[in-house]
């Protein structure tokens, strides 16, 4: 604070969406930033009091603290069954569902893809960090290739276990999908583009056009063994190559929403 | 230049990962190392508080929330 005297605007400030509560993610984890951006356009649409949100297992599996916002807690990769069970009971509310990669990619794998090929009108937030981050940084689906884990201490071999999965781009074929994009949390500008992504998942929900997924790239500093700044560069150099970001699927009438 | 705005970093969601420093394009950052939080991590905080233009990109990369950004309105006015 330099100057006193002077009237100030308030241009930033913490989301009142999110729970005054400090998170027990590690320093400089994005799963953070991905909080704060749900928290934010929740509000800005005016949907806080209107929504339902549904936590996974995995790092997130605390979601529930962290907003002030109704929340359940699925088992265990299930979170889009319940979702669906939500939204078909309440129609009118705007349900979503917070989940990893070690939860919608490995053992929810099957309820990601009903959800998605029934076309249910629900939103979900997921992600990507290529690694259980919760249990210790093991390797996960969405491990890169090469990519060493605590249990894969020589890297990932392709040959033997198989390649990652490209979630964004799986369920991008599926009928029932109707807004599937990947956006990545490691810089300012990403982040922006992020928060548009969310933005129009909600919307294409509110106006019951049908499943929508926002993937977002997001770093494992602790897993991976880098400080926090590192984690991002890491992001950018290895990730973005394998999971290039994009939109992979924007149907026909979701393409004219403006946000 | 005079600075555009400030911030305030919470100091109980301050966590000490330096996204933030890293990010701030005009330096104004850094990690406090003279003082530690009550949860144990050196803070945040403006070390180059003159050159601060309120532009957020501390507070948009900032994973604990913990960032608040004020604009000085009369300086702003003037700079068009």
């Amino acid at each position: 604070m330099v100057v006193t005297d002077v009237p100030t605007k308030l241009v930033y400030d913490r989301p009142a969406a999110l729970d005054p509560r400090v998170t027990h993610y590690c320093p400089g984890c994005t799963h953070g930033v991905a909080h704060r951006l749900v928290a934010e356009v929740l509000q800005e649409m005016g949907e806080v009091e209107n929504t339902i949100g549904v936590a996974s297992v995995g790092c997130s599996v605390f979601a529930y603290n962290y907003f002030d916002i109704d929340f359940v807690e699925a088992a265990h990769g299930r979170a889009p069954a319940m979702a669906t069970g939500i939204k078909r009971v309440l129609p009118e509310r705007t349900v979503f569902t917070y989940q990893g990669d070690g939860d919608l990619a490995s053992i929810g794998m099957g309820e990601v893809v009903g959800a998605a090929s029934r076309g249910e009108n629900i939103t979900i937030m997921f992600i990507n960090n290529a690694t259980y981050g919760m249990t210790g940084g093991q390797m996960a689906p969405t491990t890169l290739p090469g990519q060493v884990t605590s249990s894969s201490p020589t890297g990932r071999d392709v040959d033997r276990q198989g390649h990652p999965i490209q979630t964004s781009e799986l369920l991008a074929t599926l009928e029932g999908s109707a807004y599937i994009v990947r956006r990545s949390l490691h810089n300012a500008r990403e982040i922006r583009r992020a928060k548009k992504a969310i933005r129009t998942a909600f919307e294409v929900q509110k106006q019951g056009l049908g499943f929508s997924l926002v993937e977002m790239l997001s770093n494992c500093p602790t897993n991976w063994g880098m400080t926090a700044v590192e984690s991002r560069d890491w992001i950018e150099e290895r990730m973005l190559t394998y999971y290039p970001l994009g939109d992979y699927k924007v149907s026909p009438a979701v393409a004219e929403i403006k946000v | 230049m005079p600075p555009k705005g400030y911030i305030e970093v919470n100091e109980l969601y301050c966590k000490a990962c330096e996204l933030c420093v890293e990010d701030c394009p005009q330096g104004v950052l850094a990690l406090d190392m003279e003082r530690l939080t009550s949860r144990g991590y050196h803070p945040a905080y403006m070390e180059n508080p003159e050159a601060c233009t309120a532009c957020r990109i501390c507070a948009v990369v900032c994973p604990d929330a913990a960032i608040t950004v004020h604009r000085y309105e009369k300086v702003e006015a003037k700079d068009g």
